[in-house]
């Protein structure tokens, strides 16, 4: 009987508290940047493509989801030649932005994917690539790596020294 | 046995090695960078650093380097104590001062040593704030990529390539912190071992250049435990898939045979499975012109059941370079009376011979790590570092290795590079390189000696003569000769395992009979001599024991009517005999079916064309020089109709309802078949493991449910492979794997190819379950040896005629690896060589064109080159290297011919 009384107490006042439901998709919900939802491929701050293919995103992933080939510009700049996720796999675990060395894979806050075909859960590498550096604004793996490319030959990365000598005989 | 204390627990050890050595054996994880099991130790890099105790009371002990401390009955050591732990997480922190932030992008990631020892260690952080040194690279040609920065200067590759290997255009250049490893300028690694830098550099300097076009990471690489298809050493190798295409080869590790070396043309040739040559479907030849239109299996099946429904009217072919089975279904497709070996008379001739030089002599042939332990070595004929290029390196081994035993004297412990090596200086063993044209091995030898086929032989025959007065000796030797063969005979009887090595490259019978003489007459000496045989192909041994006629039973069956069915397996019959013979023997046979991998002249002229698997992608077993049968298990299922010769032969017999093959339903079966139906073969096993396929797939190996996605979402089972115990997949069998069976070598903390070391029963020895592969043939007792009476008159130079004699190419001179661009980079220009005299008495130069007609064909056109090494009146001839057309070896050509 009291428990009856109290259920009825709590119903009551839960008429007055304030309404945790939305009108999804007139109103949505606020989602931190840090929610894990869609994946994308950033780029660096100079344009260019972030992803240097280096698997670990693939290797990481529970899932398997993720499956790529790494290729190289004429100047040894290295990238995907296809880049794929399958969504419809996708746990948005989110390992593979942790795994990743050059901030180019990132999880966004964007859960809105829902498709009436499963084939169109497959995102390939232009459905992944943004044209900004997501929320990394000034990491350039590039400029770190030990790596010649087009327009930074060696010893022109931050903290390198110009190229060695070799013929030099000064102690 | 000695008893060692590591971190407090005793251990029975081997004396003789080193504490490295002792405790990875012992499966111990200590780090290390400059010693290498085959290169040994020099201490430089400071890193499998140990603390070394006095006695059970002493508690402050030292630290000692693992790798340059012997092994001592009673010694304590500790690897885990912390000091020593500190001093090694510090030695790596000083080498990554310099390493550049590379990792993503290095293709060495993922199967690094250095990333296994950094972790090993647990340096993690980088405290070091200053500036990281840069190197400007070399381009160093087709197969290796070049990148300095990431050198942590362990000295490995200097080691490796100038003194193991034996070349001279690569070095550790300038001083201080600058040191640089590469060549004096940039160009081709000329080392036909080059590729082996890119495994013996612990981190990613050297990285193989051919991966980097189709990169994929060791973990995601489908393997398989294979065989190198290129040469008949049979070196163990591990193919690597992804995507349905081979990206790259590596080595499998076999005591036995490659140990840890594999050569250029094994690591580089495997490009050939991926070339648009090759036959991806059924192929119809129509009656027009050139009318080629693919077909169905079925339909090629249906085309081909009349022809070969009655096997008296067909003659099969088969081929060296096709596994057993695949000979063997041929062989029941056409019966055993017209099944033919696929080799020239003179060519089966020679491997017969072998075969019975080999198994009626007292001499052994022995595996390629006996060869290394020989201390005199005879190399009679064969230019080995172009036709079997392991064996060249084992030679080398065998040269280099017996002036170590003075270093005993002086208790220097063999493992102990720098203090043996300052011992012996510049002091090499005994070995005698008689070849009729310059050879590789020259700078490793004590004696060269130039000459015809015949004289090498009669040298051979000298020499045995010299060792063992019973061998027949050979009359009026020149005083030279006569002297050199003392000379050598002497440096022999002094050897407690002299080995002869041959080969059937230059043609000549004689030559065989007097290396055999020579093994013979050591063995009646009381010595342990090895006789080692070098045969072209990866199966050239096997077709010898198996009882196939020669090519020219197949002409005669075909041009008398008899058969009207040709089947041509594996084989490309322009290689083995003239143009038009070929041409005759493929027109006059009513119908001509080939199976085969690539297109070849035999494939563009065969009516009806199946698609073989390459041998990578094909499942058999084939047989080396040493007799050693080695099964090779597929790597991944190739596209299309592509399937096993052995499995198209099937195919035709169950479409011609023939009963020969209706048990046959998988590989086992075949060899079954075949070990019963030939003795010869017995020992070819069966080999299957219980708990689960074993998986071909590393554990990491990532992408499986996204690398098809796009063509099709519902994920298929993967291919069930009923002819081995392997699975394509990346789970299964669990636990050691039989070591024949193995796909690659893996071990938690262990990416690198190091790996091997918690394979391996001790280190640098056999791997735990004993070395792939059973030897057919084992020598007889030498009670009484049947010398080989018939000695060559010596060569006398015709007039204006000279003899043809092989340059065997070591990038080029094989069909399929020239297929790989990176190989086909490194293809010298085909030449026929002469001798600057001879050459000059004909009035041409080198550079000019000689046109040469053999047997009223149509004139060859070749480029004459000067070789002053090869003797006169006779003539060098680049067989088998592309647009080269096929010469028998040891045939005469003459000034007429020639203008």
């Amino acid at each position: 009987m009291l428990s009856a009384l109290k259920t009825i107490w709590l119903v009551l006042r839960h008429m007055f508290h304030r309404r945790v439901t939305v009108q999804y998709p007139e109103t949505s919900n606020y989602l931190a940047p840090r929610y894990r939802g869609r994946i994308v491929l950033t780029r660096d701050p100079d344009g260019e493509e972030r992803c240097v293919a280096c698997y670990l995103c693939a290797a990481v992933c529970p899932v398997d989801c993720i499956s790529l080939q790494a290729t190289e510009d004429e100047h040894g700049r290295r990238y995907p030649e296809f880049f794929r996720i399958n969504f419809s796999r996708c746990i948005f675990c989110g390992f593979c932005e942790e795994a990743c060395p050059t901030y180019s894979i990132q999880l966004t806050p964007d859960n809105e994917m829902s498709e009436y075909k499963r084939k169109n859960l497959v995102y390939e590498k232009d459905d992944l690539l943004i044209s900004g550096p997501g929320k990394y604004h000034d990491y350039n793996f590039y400029r770190v790596a030990g790596l010649a490319i087009q327009g930074k030959d060696k010893g022109e990365a931050e903290n390198e020294e110009p190229p060695v000598d070799v013929r030099s005989l000064l102690p | 046995m000695a008893t060692i204390y590591v971190d407090g627990t005793p251990h029975e050890v081997e004396e003789g090695q080193n504490l490295l050595q002792a405790c990875l054996s012992l499966g111990y994880d200590l780090p290390y960078f400059c010693w290498h099991p085959a290169l040994h130790s020099v201490g430089a890099c400071r890193q499998c650093a140990v603390k070394q105790f006095k006695d059970e009371r002493d508690a402050r002990g030292r630290i000692v380097m693992a790798c340059m401390t012997p092994v001592a009955d009673g010694i304590r050591i500790s690897i885990d104590d912390p000091e020593a732990r500190e001093f090694r997480k510090s030695v790596i922190e000083w080498l990554m001062t310099n390493h550049p932030h590379d990792c993503p992008i290095c293709d060495e990631g993922g199967s690094c040593h250095l990333q296994d020892m950094t972790v090993m260690t647990g340096h993690a952080h980088r405290r070091f704030r200053y500036k990281k040194r840069t190197y400007r690279n070399q381009c160093l040609g087709p197969f290796l990529n070049h990148e300095m920065n990431r050198c942590i200067q362990c000295y490995r590759c200097v080691r490796f390539y100038r003194d193991y290997a034996g070349g001279r255009d690569f070095d550790v250049l300038g001083s201080r912190n600058r040191v640089y490893f590469g060549r004096h300028e940039d160009g081709v690694l000329e080392n036909e071992f080059s590729g082996n830098l890119a495994e013996i550099c612990p981190t990613g300097v050297f990285t193989d250049k051919t991966l980097k076009k189709h990169y994929t990471r060791k973990w995601d690489l489908q393997w398989s435990p294979s065989i190198c298809p290129h040469c008949a050493v049979g070196c163990n190798v591990s193919p690597g898939e992804r995507y349905g295409s081979l990206r790259c080869v590596v080595n499998r590790y076999n005591d036995a045979v490659n140990g840890y070396v594999l050569c250029d043309r094994g690591r580089f040739g495997y490009e050939y499975v991926n070339s648009e040559k090759r036959i991806r479907g059924p192929l119809a030849r129509g009656a027009g012109e050139n009318a080629v239109e693919a077909v169905s299996k079925g339909t090629a099946l249906e085309r081909i059941r009349p022809w070969i429904s009655e096997p008296e009217r067909v003659v099969g072919i088969g081929s060296p370079r096709a596994s057993l089975e695949s000979n063997f279904a041929l062989r029941a497709l056409v019966g055993p009376e017209r099944f033919v070996a696929g080799m020239s008379d003179p060519e089966l001739r020679l491997a017969r011979r072998a075969v019975s030089i080999l198994r009626d002599g007292p001499a052994a042939p022995p595996s390629v790590a006996e060869i290394e332990a020989c201390d005199a070595v005879v190399v009679l004929g064969e230019d080995l570092t172009n036709s079997a290029p392991r064996l060249a390196l084992a030679v080398r081994q065998a040269v280099r290795r017996q002036p170590t035993e003075k270093a005993a004297r002086f208790k220097i412990p063999a493992w102990d590079a720098a203090a043996v090596a300052y011992c012996c200086q510049n002091e090499k063993g005994p070995l005698l390189v008689a070849t009729p044209a310059p050879d590789r091995l020259d700078d490793a030898a004590t004696w060269t000696r130039r000459a015809a086929p015949d004289d090498v032989a009669r040298l051979g025959f000298a020499i045995a003569h010299a060792v063992c007065s019973a061998s027949p000796a050979p009359d009026a030797m020149s005083e030279a000769d006569r002297s050199l063969a003392e000379e050598v005979a002497r440096a022999l009887k002094d050897a407690k395992r002299p080995a002869v090595l041959t080969g059937v490259s230059c043609g000549s019978e004689d030559v065989l009979r007097a290396a055999a003489n020579l093994a013979w007459a050591l063995r009646a000496e009381g010595k342990d001599a090895r006789l080692s045989i070098a045969l072209p192909e990866c199966n050239s041994m096997g077709l010898a024991l198996m009882d196939g006629g020669s090519l020219d039973q197949a002409i005669e069956a075909v041009e008398n009517g008899s058969a009207q069915t040709l089947v041509v397996l594996e084989n490309d019959l322009f290689r083995r005999m003239e143009k038009t013979k070929a041409e005759r023997l493929l027109e006059s046979a009513q119908h001509a079916i080939a199976i085969d991998c690539v297109e070849n002249p035999t494939t563009a002229r065969a009516e009806i064309v199946l698609p073989a698997a390459a041998l990578y992608e094909a499942s058999g077993t084939v047989v080396n020089n040493e007799g050693r049968a080695q099964r090779f298990d597929r790597c991944y299922v190739a596209e299309d109709n592509i399937q096993d010769g052995w499995r198209w032969l099937i195919d035709a017999m169950s479409a011609a309802r023939r009963s020969e093959a209706k048990d046959w339903t998988s590989l086992d079966d075949v060899r079954a078949a075949m070990t019963e139906a030939l003795p010869a073969l017995a020992g070819v096993a069966q080999l299957r493991v219980e708990g689960g396929k074993i998986p071909r797939q590393p554990h990491r190996y990532s992408g499986r449910t996204a690398m098809r996605a796009h063509i099709d979402m519902s994920e298929p089972t993967p291919p069930e492979d009923a002819d081995s115990p392997l699975a394509f997949s990346m789970e299964g069998y669990s636990g050691a794997e039989p070591p024949a069976l193995q796909p690659f070598f893996w071990s938690p903390g262990w990416n690198s190819p190091s790996a091997v070391n918690k394979h391996q029963r001790e280190i640098g020895g056999a791997l735990r379950g004993g070395s792939p592969g059973i030897r057919l043939i084992e020598a007889a007792p030498s009670e009484k040896i049947v010398w080989f009476e018939e000695i060559p008159q010596a060569f006398s130079r015709r007039p204006d005629e000279w003899l043809l004699v092989p340059l065997s190419r070591i990038f080029g001179g094989e069909e399929l690896s020239v297929l790989s661009p990176a190989v086909a980079e490194r293809v010298a220009a085909a030449c026929i060589a002469m001798n600057p005299k001879d050459a000059e008495a004909l009035g041409l130069k080198a550079g000019d064109e000689a046109e040469i007609r053999l047997g009223g064909t149509e004139p060859i056109r070749q480029p004459l080159a000067d070789m002053k090494e090869l003797p006169e009146g006779v003539a060098g001839w680049p067989s088998g290297l592309p647009g080269v057309e096929w010469v028998e070896m040891l045939s005469w050509i003459g000034r007429k011919g020639t203008d």
